[in-house]
């Protein structure tokens, strides 16, 4: 009996779970499958569109006969590179008309015309005409004709699916494409953006976990920036930077404290002069920082306050009793009780940070020293449209995604064992 | 008294005040009115008399008082130092210093001999600024999406700081860019399509995801664990490594440049999150009430009907509009996806703009001001809901 209710629960936990792991798996865990696929090729983005046959119909009267009237037919094979095997055409006719002359390729029945084109090579251009006569000598409405569109189909190999694979991709990334660049600057925008959020993220949820006057007000605003539209938020960082009509650089020239407007986005490096040493300051890659912590620092806001919130009143009375003042009472008190929650968020904006596309291509599109291996997914595709490089970049993040959660499972699982 | 209390309340006191005051003149900039100095050095002096004369009065004169005897001897002083200061001007002035006098006030000599008491005035001020600077650098931002809203390109070519809004011009002139953006640009299809992915997102996830969250919450299945887990790796897994091979299926099957294949995507990236949400919450009903409902032969389907959707609205409405959020706000698929003008979503759209360089700015930030206000608006209207969905799915972003 209990067998029998096990195996209707199991069976109901299967239908319930059914759509939402086969949506998550069509369009998430297939994907990073077909990028191993696609990464192992050589393909272009003009590839992947599938060949197609067209026929672009253009209906003439012809001169002194009413009852007649011309059909030209543009063929063409739509790719430039591919072939179309066994091309069928089909095209309806008014009633009481028939074909004068027709087309060896082509059979006529029952107001319809059918054609055989056989194959067409890549390129391919023909102008296929028709005269269409009408049996009982009455007018023939273009109109008419002009409205029935032809119908084609046609075979051909989708360059995907072929079995033909190459490591060219492979040996582009590693060696061709700047990796050890790539991979720095990735580097450096995560781990100082995710730095920097935290830091930041501390500050601000010592500042609320106060009371004053507005607090639940300050708590709102702390979340703007993470909660507002990447698109709105980069377009005004980017109009508040422009070196020449952008408020920043007027207002930093009208208060004096710069006397050349800074190209805060579109410049490599900035060189300081430090103690007599010329340091090399990596300007856009900065900015971009800077951006990325602006907008991420509310969620570790939003998590250190939760924390902080949950933290017993009673240890900061004892710790006044004792006469700690306020900076001890930080360090011995809040800091260890939010380590833990800082370790957490460490490893997720370090994973989120390592993914992050559109902030920098919405601000500088990985220009000026800010190219990530996102960013670099993105060029690859579609700016230089190599599909197959950009899969393989693509693996390449997933790959160190993998040794990332890996380590971080590692890291949560001996924590775990430790309490 | 502390020498070192003394010197560090002094100082810290009127560096907060110089950098309110800094921060209120680069304001009055931005309204036109030509400054050209932030006058460190006689302003910290003013700001450091202030607070010694304050410790000298003590409580011999009522605080109000107090405060206004401050304020208006300071703005004499800076308004007599920086002429021609318009009158708006020396009243923000004169109200940040009534609001320095009142911070400053509950310091005596008494309290400055205290122990840890330089430390408090530093966390004092610290705070103090810390918020002034934090609300200063978040909001001002949003100030300029919303004042270049409203300018021309002409006026800023004359004077680039000025953002000060004529009011007593029409209102036609006065919104021409929201007027230019949908008339021209076809902004109102945009809010259109951009409100339909968002609503059928939250709509088709939730279908989805609350079954599923209930047999992940409740049910007894072989593989229940390897599932969790796997709703977190998931969920780590970035967008722009699917983006080719979505791309190119979509680009066969064709479902690019349609609403549709972008409800999919949006539905199956944010499916993860909603199931890990709900099953939580899920988990928190007692088990009790549905005993008692396969009591009444009530089948799967009655029982999440019936029990577990009215006991979780607050959770399936937080999923709702986090479900939403995302939806409206996200970018790199509907840039994959559409290129075709007729299906843009708002960001689609706004970055399609900007592609074009002749755009003129104020067009830019109306159009930026159209996306972010309804997405600002939900998230202060139901802050309560979304705070909680925003620690619990610990977000994507």
């Amino acid at each position: 009996m209990s067998d029998t209710l096990s195996k209707i629960e199991k069976r109901t936990a299967y239908i319930l779970l059914l759509p939402a792991v086969f949506l998550v798996f069509s369009i998430i865990l297939f994907p990073i499958f077909a990028n191993v696929w696609i990464s192992f090729k050589e393909v272009g983005l003009k590839d992947i569109r599938i060949p197609e046959p067209r026929a672009k119909k253009i209906v003439k009267s012809i001169k002194d006969s009413s009852d007649e009237i011309k059909i030209i037919y543009k063929l063409r094979n739509s790719s430039l590179i591919l072939d179309i095997r066994d091309v069928k055409f089909q095209d309806k006719t008014p009633k009481n008309v028939e074909p004068l002359n027709l087309d060896e390729r082509c059979q006529f029945k029952s107001n319809i015309i059918n054609c055989n084109f056989g194959n067409w090579k890549a390129k391919y251009k023909e102008n296929f005409q028709i005269i269409l006569k009408n049996k009982k000598g009455e007018k023939i409405n273009k109109k008419e004709i002009k409205s029935i569109k032809p119908k084609l189909s046609g075979k051909s190999d989708n360059i995907l699916l072929n079995t033909n694979f190459t490591l060219k991709n492979f040996k582009k990334v590693f060696f061709q494409n700047e990796f050890f660049d790539l991979l720095m600057t990735t580097f450096y925008y995560t781990f100082f953006g995710t730095i920097g959020s935290i830091v930041f993220g501390i500050l601000a949820a010592q500042l609320v976990n106060q009371k004053f006057f507005g607090r639940t007000f300050m708590r709102s605003i702390l979340l703007f920036p993470y909660v507002g539209p990447v698109v709105a938020l980069a377009y005004t960082w980017e109009l508040l930077l422009d070196p020449y009509s952008g408020t920043l650089n007027n207002l930093l020239l009208n208060f004096q404290v710069i006397q050349e407007p800074l190209n805060l986005l579109g410049q490599k490096y900035l060189t300081i002069n430090f103690f007599g040493f010329d340091l090399k300051l990596r300007l856009a890659l900065t900015t971009v920082i800077i951006f990325e912590i602006w907008r991420y620092f509310p969620l570790a806001f939003l998590f250190i306050l939760a924390r902080l919130q949950a933290i017993p009143k009673e240890l900061y009375e004892a710790a006044d009793v004792d006469g700690a003042g306020p900076v001890q009472k930080f360090v011995s008190i809040t800091l260890p009780q939010i380590t833990a929650v800082i370790s957490i968020l460490f490893m997720i904006r370090f994973i989120w940070n390592f993914n992050k596309f559109e902030d920098i291509f919405l601000l500088t599109g990985g220009a000026s020293g800010t190219r990530t291996l996102p960013i670099n997914v993105y060029e690859q595709g579609f700016t230089i449209s190599d599909i197959g490089m950009g899969s393989a970049v693509s693996i390449v993040i997933v790959a160190l995604l993998l040794i990332f959660m890996f380590v971080y499972f590692r890291l949560l699982g001996k924590r775990a064992d430790e309490n | 008294m502390k020498i070192r209390s003394l010197i560090l309340y002094s100082f810290i006191s009127s560096i907060f005040l110089f950098s309110v005051i800094s921060i209120w003149k680069i304001l009055s900039t931005l309204q036109g009115i030509d400054l050209k100095n932030f006058n460190f050095a006689i302003i910290l002096s003013l700001g450091i008399g202030i607070s010694l004369i304050n410790l000298v009065i003590g409580d011999k004169l009522n605080s109000y008082i107090k405060s206004i005897v401050f304020a208006s001897f300071f703005t004499l002083i800076d308004g007599f130092i920086i002429q021609n200061m318009p009158v708006w001007y020396n009243i923000g002035v004169f109200g940040i210093i009534i609001f320095h006098s009142f911070k400053i006030d509950k310091y005596n000599q008494k309290n400055l001999e205290l122990e840890h008491s330089s430390q408090s005035v530093l966390f004092e001020f610290l705070t103090l600024f810390g918020i002034v600077l934090f609300s200063f650098v978040i909001l001002f931002p949003f100030y300029m999406m919303i004042v270049t809203s409203f300018k021309t390109q002409a006026a800023l070519l004359i004077n680039p700081l000025d953002f000060s809004i004529n009011f007593a011009q029409d209102i036609k002139e006065l919104f021409k860019s929201y007027f230019v953006i949908f008339d021209t640009y076809k902004f109102g299809r945009y809010i259109l399509i951009s409100t339909f992915v968002s609503v059928g997102t939250v709509i088709i996830t939730l279908i989805f995801a609350i079954p599923a969250a209930y047999a992940v919450a409740r049910l007894n299945f072989f593989g229940k664990n390897f599932l969790s887990t796997s709703i977190l790796i998931i969920y780590m897994f970035p967008a722009i490594v699917l983006v080719i091979p979505l791309y190119t299926v979509f680009s066969q099957l064709g479902l690019r440049n349609n609403v549709g294949g972008l409800l999919i995507v949006y539905t199956a990236t944010t499916l993860p999150v909603a199931i890990y949400m709900l099953q939580g919450y899920f988990k928190s009903i007692p088990k009790e009430l549905e005993e008692a409902a396969i009591m009444d032969k009530l089948n799967w389907f009655g029982i999440i009907i019936k029990i577990i959707l009215p006991l979780s609205i607050p959770a399936i409405s937080s999923v709702a509009l986090y479900v939403f959020m995302i939806a409206w706000n996200e970018f790199l698929f509907s840039l994959m996806f559409l290129d075709n003008p007729n299906s843009f979503t708002l960001s689609r759209a706004i970055q399609y703009l900007s592609g074009d360089a002749e755009t003129p700015r104020q067009y830019l930030m109306a159009g930026s001001v159209v996306v972010t206000i309804p997405v600002l608006f939900i998230f202060v209207y139901f802050e309560k809901y979304l705070v909680s969905g925003l620690t619990a799915g610990s977000v994507k972003g």
